[in-house]
């Protein structure tokens, strides 16, 4: 099936940056993709070249096949939920949401505003002024206010940046949700690779204006293609130029017998997250690994005293090779 | 007891001289004017007794309503022409990046000058013999000289020159506050520019055409000096009226009534403009 947005080559220079690099991406229709990376790492300007807010230095912008480069933001059917929503504050939340369909001279307006408040479970808050409600609910009329014009392609700015940590988790649910219920593409820029992975059927990884690997999230995350996705994704060690993640580093104090890999090394101390305990342990060759263990094994065992000698071990199968 | 922090004390020293001021250069004349108002014209000007209301009751009559009604009409339409130059301008310095702060400084650069001085040379510009006429006369354009000064038109202009700046900067002020973003998701959601600018960048900016018609408005309203200097004495406004009672009249305690008049006038339209702004939502 044809994409129902594409990036050809697109580059976009600032008098004294490069903030993308020669970008080419095929974004699927009907899905929820993502943009992960670092903060300046282009992804925003990827997504304002998208929206049509900037233009490309060069390259092309196409949208279910045809190239956009000309269109202004108001010809382009795509609609963006920004970082702090920009909500119009002299206008309600039934007013914010009609804006576009007023602009577009769309009919049945307010049936479907109605539609698009329950949608976002907003129904009876639609008289309210922006500064009357709270963070998550200006987050819900910026998403109604937008999906209400049923856009090819719904760009979402770092859009659970502004909520507080419990929110956002619980709003990473919802918008996966809502992305199901109504079918239409979300393209979602994070620098939060949590939110990516748990969000996105694919996604991209961005470093330094250009694509570093696109993939599921668990393509991205344990076959990562470079050091810097691996990194970025999630805590890595480093052992004889091999990565590890920490989930799937043992420590055993007597060697196993079914074979595998092993290192001689020492416990130099442990931290107590709640549902999994990180030992951290230094190898003899210098480097420093931590190994993610259940709560149970720790006291099973006797927990790991600092100073005490042990093995860290793995299963081959567990390693991620860069070239 | 409450305690005064040794911060509120220090506070109130400071406001202090604003207050002596206040009170010396506004409530003492006003209270003056207000008595003025309400006492009788002497035999050889000047004031005397009794006690009268007789000087409001001359308002009522139509030769000086009818002053009052054109004074309001040049001050809305003085407003009118501030704000249909000046909100584009503001518009065009809120959106000059790096060059806003030489725009601002072109903006205020009249006040560098006396107003009396800068009303001279509209005189030089438009006078029969002035610039405009003799430089359209050169080019053969036109035989006898355009009349461009002393009528309406001439003072209308010259108020306008006076008091766009004021329209101009707090207009300014709030644009520059806008946020960008806001401009962005209109377009995004589908607003062409001019709609852009009709539903949302007009009416966040109403704060500033609210202060900036404020400011303008009242001093159109008591301008003397740009009708007697550009209006050749023919325009009569409240202001040249009020003066006129004061100098060659000699009728104080009438000149007074119109003063109180006028301020009361004015204030109530404060007034009103700033409830509706308290009542509706910014």
């Amino acid at each position: 099936m044809e994409p129902i947005l594409e990036l050809r080559n697109l580059v976009k220079h600032f008098p004294n940056q490069r903030a993308v690099d020669g970008i080419s991406l095929q974004i699927p229709r009907g899905g929820f993709y993502s943009l992960l990376g670092p903060s300046g790492c282009g992804k925003t300007t990827t997504l304002r070249l998208i929206a049509g807010f900037e233009q490309p230095t060069s390259g092309d912008v196409l949208l279910d096949g045809a190239v956009v480069n000309e269109q202004k933001p108001y010809q382009r059917n795509v609609s963006t939920v920004f970082q702090n929503y920009a909500l119009f504050p002299h206008l309600t939340a039934a007013e914010n949401i009609a804006f576009g369909l007023k602009r577009k001279n769309r009919p049945d307006i307010e049936r479907r505003v109605r539609e698009a408040l329950e949608l976002v479970r907003l129904a009876g808050k639609e008289s309210r002024y922006p500064a009357q409600l709270s963070g998550g609910e200006r987050q819900r009329v910026a998403l109604a206010r937008s999906l209400v014009l049923q856009p090819g392609v719904l760009l979402l700015d770092e859009p659970l940046a502004a909520l507080d940590p419990k929110l956002r988790k619980q709003m990473r649910l919802e918008l996966k949700e809502m992305q199901r219920r109504v079918g239409i593409t979300f393209l979602l820029v994070t620098h939060d690779q949590e939110e990516a992975l748990s969000m996105s059927d694919q996604l991209a990884v961005m470093n330094a204006g250009a694509i570093e690997q696109v993939g599921t999230p668990q393509d991205v995350y344990l076959r990562p293609r470079t050091r810097f996705v691996a990194g970025f994704l999630g805590a890595v060690n480093w052992i004889d130029g091999v990565g590890l993640r920490p989930e799937v580093t043992r420590i055993a104090r007597t060697l196993p017998p079914n074979g595998g890999c092993f290192r001689p090394a020492t416990v130099t101390g442990s931290v107590f997250l709640g549902n999994c305990v990180h030992v951290l342990t230094r190898l003899e060759s210098g480097e420093d690994v931590v190994a993610e263990i259940p709560r149970d094994d720790s006291f099973k065992h006797g927990a790991y005293q600092t100073g005490e000698a042990i093995h860290v071990c793995w299963n081959p199968s567990d390693e991620m090779i860069f070239p | 007891m409450k305690t005064v922090s040794g911060w509120e004390r220090l506070r109130a020293w400071f406001l202090l001289p604003a207050w002596i001021w206040m009170a010396v250069l506004f409530a003492a004349p006003f209270a003056i004017v207000v008595v003025y108002s309400l006492l009788t014209r002497g035999a050889y000007g000047g004031l005397g007794l009794p006690w009268t209301l007789e000087n409001f009751e001359r308002l009522a009559d139509p030769l000086y309503l009818g002053i009052v009604l054109r004074s309001f009409a040049m001050a809305a339409a003085t407003t009118a022409i501030c704000l249909l130059l000046g909100f584009p301008l503001a518009l065009f310095i809120s959106r000059a990046g790096s060059r806003k702060n030489i725009y601002l400084q072109l903006v205020i650069l009249p006040f560098w000058t006396s107003f009396l001085v800068r009303l001279y040379a509209w005189l030089f510009l438009l006078r029969d013999s002035g610039l405009i006429n003799t430089a359209l006369q050169h080019l053969g354009l036109i035989h006898d000289p355009l009349p461009l000064l002393y009528n309406n038109g001439a003072v209308l202009l010259g108020l306008v020159y006076g008091y766009l700046p004021f329209m101009v900067l707090p207009v300014y002020a709030t644009l520059e506050r806008l946020d960008p973003a806001l401009v962005e998701a209109a377009a995004d959601l589908g607003a062409k520019p001019w709609p852009t600018l009709l539903h949302v960048v007009l009416p966040l900016s109403a704060p500033g055409i609210r202060a900036g018609s404020i400011l303008v408005f009242i001093p159109a309203l008591g301008a003397y000096l740009t009708p007697d200097l550009l209006g050749g004495g023919r325009t009569v406004l409240i202001g040249n009226l009020v003066q006129n009672q004061f100098t060659n009249a000699r009728d104080w305690p009438f000149g007074a009534a119109i003063s109180v008049g006028l301020m009361a006038l004015v204030g109530a339209l404060v007034l009103l403009m700033l409830r509706r702004e308290r009542e509706g939502l910014v």
